[in-house]
């Protein structure tokens, strides 16, 4: 080994492509691709069939359909599964740990105690079109997520402590799921909703609330991006971020929000819907090794294409009846996690 | 700038606990600027506690005493001209399984980067030429997840170096080095000191501490010696603080810490 340059020598090689940059260039394209199909895939499957698309320019029927309830809700489930890959990846990243999921910080019961909540306030009709009905019950939801991780990191006084934040995380999760219980049994009449609600379904989205994901899912995609090279100095362990300079309680600070604002945001829409932010970052990172910067964006791809594959299959196997797409993501997702287990224990590594 | 052999780093009266339970009892030392000082004891003497302590990673509440970083209070330096100024390389640093060994150097450049601005030219340079000296250029490429612990080690080490401080502190630096890298980096370390940098390593190796220019024996949280490392006294502390199961020999004019076992195998005994 020799000791720092004096002078710096023109590399040509800080231009060349890294073997991962290029895998990565790659799976962007593909999940790109392949979102864009699974979108006319989602057009198309439904309780009427192909015959809504065929007939959509003569016949309103059909076109609102497609129009107004098909395209929405896919373009809907590619979006909140968009924020929730984004949200396993940084997730993951803040406590350094492959099996952190989205929900941790009790946002997940949070959510759901703000539902329960609004359907005792605002009534349990399930199915209301009403915009503001629906806007009221997004809004309790997220108010419930952001709640809930606020006192998750009040309880563990503040976020540099990542164990005491995901011990707080499960506590509250816990305490509110109860509250939630507690909630439900008082008043039953809104327990047919809930189920709606806990089990997860797109088939609420519409165009509002997926103009406010995009929204959303844009601003934390900027945020991660930039904080990317911070979050892979965080990897180094505590005294070496330091050590490094980085201005650590404002970073975490800024991960517990976007991870706070992208599950609320989500759940709010499409209830809880398991799984997808555990499994879109191990998938993503199972097939390219970068950074966080562009792993964050290839586990949002990731998890929208993952819950819009979902939620065709839900609406697709049992036609004209749909299954809630949450039950399906928690089943392929439990499966694809004990596949990898069993993968890791044969060949003698973790996950 | 300093004066030649002035201390870079000094540490005043520190007293640190954990939990109310003392790790430091009173640490004075001074390292001199451009010289290599090897911090040696026992396990439990409070090495890597005092390492820390320097490195300013040491939570406040918990800590009495003075640091100071070229002449300057540690605590009143701004962040990022701090992270200039003192390199750190811990035990054990973990890695994202994901990034590469090019990632890894790389990150040893982030204080001298506004935060969210992407390498620059000459970032590339230092790391490359840091790369390069830990042997680890060709395979800048792979993931860390694919690399031996002693080749991990060698990019930990580039990643410490391409700071470019002043001031760098090393913790255990030669965990799982083969005996060429580790001649490799005190080559280094020579090298920089040479150039005006002071360097503070805790190592367990102890013939390897030897061949630094200065050496601070910690016992139980107090500070038994501090001396040159070719001094009598500082090999009689040595000896000392190892209960005589260690003696200082030279071995064709090298300082060399050997075993003091209580049955010695002569060597043609076993042939017999």
């Amino acid at each position: 080994m020799a000791a720092f340059p004096t002078s710096a020598p023109a590399s040509a090689a800080q231009r060349e492509a890294a073997p991962g940059l290029r895998r990565s260039a790659w799976l962007a394209l593909v999940l790109l691709v392949l979102s864009a199909l699974l979108l006319l895939v989602g057009a198309s499957v439904g309780s009427t069939g192909w015959e809504s698309v065929l007939r959509m320019r003569d016949d309103p029927t059909s076109w609102q359909i497609v129009v107004d309830i098909r395209l929405p809700r896919s373009l809907g489930a590619w979006l909140a599964g968009g924020l929730l890959g984004l949200a396993g990846a940084v997730a993951q990243g803040l406590f350094r740990n492959p099996l952190a999921d989205p929900y941790l910080l009790g946002s997940a019961s949070g959510a759901s105690l703000g539902s329960a909540l609004g359907l005792v306030l605002l009534g349990s009709s399930v199915t209301s079109l009403n915009l503001l009905y629906r806007l009221g019950m997004t809004g309790m939801a997220f108010v419930g997520a952001a709640c809930a991780v606020a006192l998750t990191v009040v309880l563990a006084r503040n976020v540099q402590n990542t164990l005491r934040l995901l011990l707080a995380g499960v506590i509250v999760g816990v305490v509110l799921g109860a509250m939630r219980d507690l909630l439900e049994l008082r008043h039953p009449d809104i327990l047919q909703a809930m189920q709606a609600f806990t089990l997860g379904t797109s088939a609420f989205v519409g165009w509002e609330g997926c103009a406010l994901m995009a929204g959303v899912l844009l601003v934390c995609v900027l945020a991660t991006w930039c904080c990317a090279r911070l979050l892979d100095g965080l990897t180094l362990g505590e005294a070496t971020a330091a050590s490094l300079g980085l201005p650590l309680a404002p970073l975490r600070y800024g991960l517990v929000a976007v991870l706070a604002l992208a599950t609320g945001t989500s759940v709010a829409q499409t209830g809880l819907i398991a799984f997808v932010g555990l499994a879109a970052p191990h998938l993503v990172r199972s097939l390219v090794q970068v950074g966080h910067g562009r792993s964050t964006v290839l586990a949002a791809a990731m998890g929208g294409v993952l819950l819009l594959a979902a939620d065709i299959l839900a609406r697709w196997l049992v036609a004209p009846q749909e299954l809630p797409v949450g039950v399906l993501t928690a089943a392929l997702g439990g499966t694809y996690l004990l596949w990898r287990m069993h993968r890791s224990t044969r060949s003698a590594g973790g996950l | 700038m300093q004066t030649p052999n002035s201390a870079a780093l000094s540490a005043t009266n520190i007293h640190a606990a954990v939990h109310a339970r003392p790790i430091l009892q009173g640490v004075n030392a001074q390292f001199a600027q451009g010289r290599w000082t090897s911090i040696v004891g026992p396990n439990g003497a409070g090495k890597s506690s005092l390492l820390k302590v320097l490195g300013g990673l040491w939570p406040a509440a918990q800590l009495q005493g003075e640091v100071a970083l070229l002449g300057k209070d540690l605590q009143r330096w701004p962040r990022k001209q701090r992270a200039q100024a003192l390199a750190w390389l811990g035990q054990g640093e973990v890695v994202t399984q994901e990034l590469t060994v090019m990632d890894v150097a790389m990150l040893g450049r982030l204080p001298h980067q506004p935060w969210f601005a992407a390498p620059s030219r000459e970032d590339h340079a230092v790391v490359e030429q840091c790369l390069r000296a830990a042997h680890a250029w060709d395979w800048r490429h792979r993931p860390v997840a694919e690399l031996s612990g002693g080749e991990r080690q060698r990019v930990l080490l580039a990643r410490a170096m391409a700071v470019q401080a002043p001031v760098l502190l090393m913790d255990e630096p030669l965990a799982n080095l083969d005996p060429p890298h580790q001649t490799d980096w005190v080559d280094s370390m020579r090298a920089l000191t040479a150039q005006g940098i002071t360097v503070v390593s805790v190592l367990h190796e102890i013939s390897v501490a030897l061949l630094a220019d200065h050496m601070l024996v910690l016992q139980a949280g107090r500070v038994l010696h501090q001396g040159r490392c070719d001094d009598p006294a500082t090999h009689a502390a040595l000896e000392g603080v190892f209960d005589h199961r260690i003696q200082v020999r030279a071995i064709d004019g090298v300082w060399m810490a050997l075993p003091r076992t209580a049955t010695v195998v002569q060597a043609p005994e076993r042939l017999r």
